[in-house]
């Protein structure tokens, strides 16, 4: 396609949401299996890390959206769909330029993802200006529903509810403990750590590490001269589990708490025995106890050939919301955006439906305790 | 800031950064022998260290020592250690040589400029750090702990762990018989002379060839005992674990006085220390700033470094 027509296609888009209602109801009478041009198929991208520091997060989720376009190609439908994952190694350097790739390729017709916040942060304006839906089933800072994007939908509960249930748990199990809160200065982890910095007030220490640092001394020297008997770190599993190790063998016997960016079997390898007894928040469900769950993560074992990790689950929702649009015989990104905006959608962990700011309703956040067989236990913060 | 932290633990964060310098010190070697030899910073030293962590690492496998099993005690303690780290520095120090070969010995031989051997270098980096991204994964692999990190005793506060204990032993050691090989034996003789004048050296019948593969060899060496090291320390590795601290270990030579043995050890040690009191004073985000920050003021008042010499005026 050339750029004159690609350009043709966007401003094509970008009226087509400005107009929203005529524009949606024009198409839905005559969009049956009608393809973007040039399209033989209908892809579903993913977009987040792949690669690097936090890597593993980033697979978990792709698997998730990719087993729900498995499952759905697998009944042989009208349209096909293609999956595609963007790697952007979780960078919020290296979001801008992908996510550029992204909507130049008009057979894209959804997102799932991005993944994390930072990067999240730089790319939604982008999906923004062409009209491209966007599902995160991960991207957990609260900030990013604020910005009066359409595209964007999440599909998990924002840290602003993860901080709270973290303070709390911390405040109910461990009543009146002394307190050191460590972040990586990104802006996920740095926005947890604040709101559990705020919410349990003047913590003994208040420290934010380079998670690509090794040695992390200064850090274990500081909170063992506090006498904290609880330590919370808001960041990732490769630079929590570091932290964890690290504080242990310095002879600090605090709590570990960290948050859903350290549910990952990457925390355990990095953290080795300091593991064991450390606790994570996050707002995803333990896959095992949800209403056919089973099923679903017999099936992602079989794809896959590993269990399903942190935001698996959400994102074969996401995912299956926009093949629930397809199914509806909606193919272009309008059409799919204006679906995934307005209607509900019943997924395995909870019930999709998006307020005009892109957030659903509520949300439950759990606490996982780490086993000694590097497994996790998860159960409601009531 | 927080003084209070500084403190109330300043023996610990003392003994906690000379275990940090120990390691940047024998990286720093590396880099010093090489620039005192050839004028040429090896930029490719980093992935040496990187390898050496690997070598270490594999040596852990072919013994089949479980991630998460008992620690060994007693003789076979000390054999394994010696293994782990002889591995090291076995992969290190023949990946230095063949980096010698491959990278900087032809536009040597041809008179190129130091500034291609430059380029050179950084292409062996980046070469050396994808080839084992792609090999090994991006993702971090696990070193098994065979050392019980016990607290043997505790001095002004600093908790003397088996572990650092070790590091700082091996480092400085290493470092005494490195010193002592260069200034006393003959193959030393040859790394001065050519430090000194590599066309009078040539005149004077040394092998040119063979003194900077030896040259390389001891760096590697070094920096392989550095990997093994870093790997019973802080237990994990990857591709590009050898970026940052080569980028430290660098700072240390310069630091101490680039060419200079005794610098490259001062430099690594104080490098250590600072970013210890650093992080603690500033928080932990700051310790390179405040590390960097003390190099140039260091470098505004002492631009040879703090020792300044070259390799040929030291003990000749």
């Amino acid at each position: 396609m050339d750029i004159r027509t690609r350009r043709a296609v966007s401003a094509v888009a970008a009226a087509a949401l400005g107009l929203g209602v005529v524009a949606a109801t024009a198409t839905s009478a005559s969009a049956a299996a009608k393809l973007p041009a040039g399209c033989k198929a209908l892809t579903i991208a993913f977009f987040g890390a792949q690669t690097g520091d936090a890597g593993n997060l980033g697979v978990n989720i792709s698997q998730g959206a990719k087993l729900a376009i498995m499952q759905y190609n697998a009944k042989k439908p009208k349209v096909h769909v293609n999956f595609i994952a963007f790697d952007s190694q979780g960078d919020p350097a290296q979001a801008p330029a992908l996510a550029q790739k992204a909507i130049k390729n008009n057979c894209i017709v959804g997102i799932v993802g991005p993944a994390f916040s930072g990067e999240s942060a730089v790319a939604d304006p982008i999906f923004e200006r062409v009209g491209l839906p966007n599902l995160t089933p991960s991207a957990t800072n609260p900030a990013l529903s604020t910005n009066h994007w359409k595209t964007f939908h999440r599909a998990v509960a924002t840290d602003a509810l993860q901080g709270a249930a973290a303070a709390k748990y911390i405040k109910t199990k461990f009543h009146g403990a002394k307190i050191a809160v460590i972040d990586d200065a990104s802006d996920y982890g740095k926005g947890l750590a604040d709101i559990v910095a705020k919410d349990l007030g003047n913590p003994a220490v208040r420290d934010s590490i380079d998670p690509k640092a090794q040695d992390l001394s200064s850090t274990v020297a500081k909170v063992k001269t506090s006498g904290a008997t609880v330590v919370y770190y808001g960041g990732y599993y490769d630079a929590a589990g570091r932290l964890a190790k690290q504080l242990a063998d310095g002879g600090v016997k605090a709590k570990f708490v960290s948050d859903d960016g350290a549910l990952d079997p990457g925390f355990v390898s990095a953290a080795g025995a300091a593991a064991v007894g450390s606790i994570v928040t996050a707002p995803t469900a333990p896959v095992a106890d949800i209403k056919g769950g089973p099923a679903y993560a017999k099936a992602y074992q079989k794809a896959f050939h590993v269990a399903s990790g942190t935001y698996s689950a959400e994102a074969y929702d996401c995912a299956n919301f926009l093949l629930a649009a397809i199914k509806a015989g909606k193919t272009t990104r309008p059409t799919i955006q204006k679906y995934v905006s307005t209607a509900a959608f019943v997924g395995l962990t909870k019930t999709l439906k998006f307020g005009s700011n892109g957030e659903l309703s509520g949300g439950a956040i759990y606490a996982y305790v780490y086993q000694a067989d590097g497994s996790t236990k998860g159960a409601l913060i009531k | 800031m927080d003084f209070h932290t500084l403190t109330s633990q300043f023996g610990a964060l003392t003994f906690d950064g000379l275990v940090l310098g120990a390691i940047y010190a024998l990286v720093a070697l590396g880099y010093t022998l090489v620039y005192g030899v050839l004028r040429l910073i090896n930029f490719a030293h980093s992935e040496i260290f990187m390898l050496g962590t690997f070598g270490a690492l594999f040596a852990t496998r072919w013994m089949h020592i479980p991630v998460l099993g008992d620690p060994r005690t007693g003789l076979s303690l000390v054999v394994t250690i010696v293994l782990v780290c002889l591995a090291g520095m076995a992969v290190s120090g023949v990946a230095a040589v063949v980096l010698e070969r491959v990278a900087y010995r032809h536009l040597r031989r041809r008179g190129a400029s130091r500034l291609t051997s430059l380029i050179s270098a950084i292409g062996a980096s980046l070469f050396l750090q994808e080839a084992v991204a792609i090999w090994r994964g991006r993702n971090y692999e696990t070193f098994p702990r065979f050392l019980e990190k016990k607290t043997l005793f505790t001095v002004f506060g600093a908790d003397v762990r088996t572990d650092k204990i070790i590091i700082l032993v091996a480092a400085i050691v290493m470092m005494w018989a490195l010193e002592r090989f260069i200034a006393r034996t003959r193959l030393g003789r040859g790394i001065r002379a050519v430090a000194q004048s590599e066309s009078t050296s040539i005149l004077m019948g040394v092998n040119i060839d063979r003194v900077i593969t030896l040259t390389f060899l001891l760096g590697g060496i070094m920096a392989g005992l550095a990997g093994s090291l870093n790997q019973i320390y802080y237990e994990q590795t990857r591709f590009n674990i050898g970026v940052i601290l080569g980028m430290k270990a660098f700072t240390a030579a310069v630091l101490g006085g680039i060419g200079n043995l005794r610098g490259a050890l001062l430099g690594g040690l104080v490098l250590g220390v600072v970013e210890s009191y650093g992080g603690a004073v500033f928080g932990a985000s700051w310790r390179d700033v405040v590390a960097f920050v003390i190099l140039v003021l260091v470098l505004m008042f002492r631009p040879t470094g703090l020792l300044g010499e070259t390799m040929q005026k030291a003990r000749a």
